[in-house]
C-alpha cells in the first residue's frame, strides 16, 4: 500500500503545486520519483515527528496542503498533542499518513504496533479517519484527500496486502462500500483485514449462510445511512486490526446505544493486551484469533 | 520627562496590570517581561498593516509562551488592530481575548497558543512554506526560557538551519523564572546564546528591556544569509513594577485595586475618573 501511496502522491504533485510531503526519515527510496517531480516539496523532517506535525500546520496555514508520513505509532501517538492542537483544533488541511498500521510490523514488536491509533484520532474534533483496505481502495480514496479542508488521518498498511478488487472501486470518504450483498450476517471490515471478512463470507456461503461484506473504510465520520440499515441482520460482525477498545467496532456500539437502534454486534480485533515475540503479521493474527478459522466458530455460537 | 516610546510602554504596562486586576487573570509577570520585545517588533520592525491583518506577505509574530497573551493583545490594540480598550473583555465568555489565544482570536493574532513548544515549529513550517512560495515575509517567534524545557523547540532548532531559513527569528524572553522556580536551577539553560549558536543559528544576547538594543538586534541588517536568527533577550519577570520585579509570586498573583493605583502613579498614568 505504501508504494501505491507514493505513486498517487507523485501523480498528484505533478499538477498540484500546493501538495507537499513531510516524512520522518523513513521510506528508503520510496519517494525517489516524488523527489524527481517535486524536489523542494519532498521534505525530510528528520526523526522529529512532533515538530513535523507543527511544521505541517504552519505550512497549511500558508496555503500549502501537506502530508505527514511515517510509521503509524510515531505519527499518531508520539505527536498526539501536536496533532490535537496544531492540526485538529487549528482545523487545517493536513493529511496524517500512518504506514504499517495495526500489526503490519508484527515482528518489530509493540513499539511498532498500532492498536490505538483509530481511537486516538477519532476522539479529536474535526478529524476524519480513513482506512483503505488495499492498494485499490487507496487509489480510489486518494484524490478525495486533496479536497478536504480539514485534517484527515489516512491509515495505510505496508506492502503486498491481498487485493480485494481487480480495479479501483468507486468509493467516497464517509460512505461504506458493500462488496457483496447478503441477508443473514453483516461483516463490517476496516483496513487490510477485509480479506479475512471475504474468507468468512465465502466459507459461510458454502454452509448456506448469506453474508453482506462491507468495507467501512471511513471510521469517522460514520456512514449513518449504512449503519441504520444494519438492523436487518441477525448479527453484525466487526473486523479490524485495532484494539477492541476505541476502534471501529466500539464506535458502532456507541452509535447503536446513542441512536437506540439495538444491534447484535460481535467485535473482532486486538484484545486489551500487548502482543510480542511475533514472527509475522499472519502469526500475530493467529495468536489473537483474527482469522476466518477463529472467527467463524464465534459467529456460529452467536447464531445458536 | 518621558520619551514617546517610554510613555507608550508605560501605558501598555499599566494596561496589563489593569487587565489582571479587573478581570482576575494571572500570568501578569510573564507578560511584563515581554513588553519591550513586542513593542519593538510591532512598532519598529514588522512589515504589517493593521487595516489589512490578513495581507498575505505580512510579517508574522507567533507567541510561544501563550500564557503571556495579554501583552500580545495589548500591544496589538495600541498598534491599531482594534480599539485599545477591547482587550478589557479578556477572559469573559465568548470574548475573542482568551487567556490563551484560541481559534477565534482577535485580528493580528497568528497562532493558537497555551501549550508550550508549538510556536517555533509552526513558524518554522511557515518560514519553509514562504521560501517555497517565494514570499518575502519574515517570521518572529517569542519563546520563554521555561518553554525551552520542551524538546520540540530543539527539533525545530535543528530543522531551521538545515533548511537555511533566514526568514525566521526566535526571541528568547530569558527572565530566569518559570512556573515554580529559577529556570536555570530546574534545567541547564545556560549558555543560552551558545546553545543556539551550536545549533547553527546566528545568535546574539541583549538587554530585553532596551528598545534600542532590541531594534538593532531585530533589524534586517543583522540577518545573516542562510541562517535563522536567535536573539537571547535578558529580561526580568515583572519588569517595570518595583514590587513585582523578579518575584515569582506574580506568576499567579492578582493585583489589588490599591496596587493598581500605585502602579498608575509610579508609571505616570493618569487614570480616568470612576
Amino acid at each position: 500500500m505504501r508504494n501505491k501511496f507514493a505513486e498517487c502522491l507523485t501523480r498528484a504533485a505533478e499538477t498540484n503545486e500546493s501538495l507537499c510531503l513531510l516524512y520522518a526519515d523513513i521510506g528508503n527510496r520510496l519517494f525517489d520519483k516524488l523527489k524527481g517531480v517535486a524536489p523542494t516539496r519532498t521534505i525530510n523532517a528528520g526523526i522529529a515527528e512532533a515538530n513535523m506535525a507543527s511544521m505541517a500546520s504552519g505550512m497549511a496555514q500558508m496555503g500549502l496542503h501537506p502530508f505527514i508520513y511515517t510509521i503509524t505509532p510515531f505519527t499518531t501517538a508520539r505527536n498526539f498533542e501536536q496533532i490535537k492542537v496544531d492540526l485538529a483544533y487549528a482545523n487545517v488541511p493536513v493529511v496524517i499518513v500512518g504506514t504499517g498500521s495495526g500489526l503490519a510490523y508484527a515482528n518489530l514488536g509493540p513499539t511498532h504496533h498500532s492498536f490505538e491509533d483509530i481511537a486516538l484520532m477519532r476522539v479529536l474534533p474535526n478529524m476524519k479517519v480513513v482506512c483503505p483496505a488495499d492498494s485499490m481502495e487507496l487509489e480510489a480514496l486518494f484524490p478525495q484527500l486533496l479536497e478536504e479542508k480539514g485534517p484527515v488521518y489516512f491509515r495505510i498498511g505496508k506492502k503486498n496486502e491481498p487485493l480485494n478488487y481487480v480495479e479501483p472501486p468507486k468509493l467516497k470518504i464517509g460512505k461504506a462500500h458493500v462488496l457483496e450483498q447478503g441477508n443473514d450476517i453483516a461483516l463490517v471490515c476496516t483496513g487490510p483485514v477485509l480479506d479475512v471478512g471475504a474468507q468468512i463470507a465465502e466459507q459461510l456461503k458454502q454452509e448456506g449462510v448469506s453474508c453482506q461484506l462491507t468495507s467501512l473504510h471511513t471510521v469517522k465520520p460514520l456512514d449513518q445511512d449504512y449503519l441504520a440499515s444494519l438492523n436487518e441482520f441477525k448479527l453484525v460482525v466487526t473486523i479490524e486490526e485495532h484494539s477492541l477498545v476505541g476502534g471501529m467496532g466500539a464506535s458502532l456500539c456507541e452509535w447503536s446505544m446513542d441512536t437506540r437502534k439495538p444491534l447484535n454486534i460481535l467485535r473482532c480485533g486486538i484484545p486489551d493486551e500487548f502482543i510480542d515475540q511475533l514472527s509475522s503479521n499472519q502469526s500475530a493474527r493467529e495468536r489473537i484469533g483474527l482469522t476466518a478459522e477463529a472467527i467463524i466458530p464465534k459467529i456460529k455460537s452467536r447464531l445458536d | 520627562m518621558q520619551t514617546q516610546v517610554a510613555q507608550d510602554i508605560a501605558k501598555i504596562r499599566h494596561q496589563l496590570v489593569e487587565i489582571s486586576c479587573k478581570n482576575k487573570v494571572p500570568h501578569l509577570a510573564c507578560s511584563l517581561s515581554s513588553v519591550e520585545i513586542l513593542y519593538t517588533l510591532y512598532f519598529k520592525i514588522m512589515q504589517i498593516n493593521p487595516e489589512q491583518p490578513q495581507w498575505s506577505d505580512r510579517d508574522r509574530f507567533l507567541l510561544g509562551k501563550g500564557h503571556a497573551a495579554a501583552v500580545l493583545y495589548s500591544v496589538l490594540g495600541f498598534r491599531g488592530f482594534y480599539p485599545t480598550d477591547a482587550v478589557m473583555s479578556l477572559g469573559e465568555d465568548l470574548s475573542p481575548f482568551e487567556e490563551h489565544p484560541g481559534k477565534h482570536s482577535p485580528p493580528g493574532v497568528e497562532n493558537i497558543s497555551g501549550s508550550l513548544g508549538h510556536a517555533l515549529g509552526l513558524a518554522t513550517g511557515m518560514a519553509k512554506a514562504a521560501k517555497l512560495q517565494g514570499s518575502s515575509a519574515h517570521f518572529y517567534v517569542l519563546v520563554g526560557d521555561g518553554e525551552l524545557n520542551e524538546g520540540t523547540n530543539w527539533e525545530a532548532a535543528m530543522f531551521a538551519p538545515a533548511h537555511q531559513l533566514d526568514n525566521l527569528t526566535v526571541v528568547v524572553d530569558f527572565n530566569k523564572l518559570q512556573g515554580t522556580g529559577r529556570s536555570c536551577d530546574i534545567m541547564q539553560l545556560e549558555d543560552m546564546q551558545e546553545k543556539w549558536h551550536a545549533f547553527g543559528w546566528n545568535s546574539t544576547r541583549i538587554d530585553g528591556h532596551s528598545v534600542e538594543e532590541l531594534e538593532q538586534a531585530l533589524a534586517k541588517e543583522s540577518i545573516v544569509a542562510g541562517q535563522p536568527r536567535a536573539i537571547v533577550a535578558d529580561t526580568v519577570k515583572g519588569h517595570g513594577i518595583s514590587f513585582m520585579a523578579d518575584d515569582n509570586n506574580w506568576h499567579y498573583r492578582i493585583p489589588t485595586e490599591e496596587e493598581l493605583a500605585s502602579v498608575a502613579e509610579t508609571l505616570g498614568i493618569e487614570r480616568a475618573e470612576g
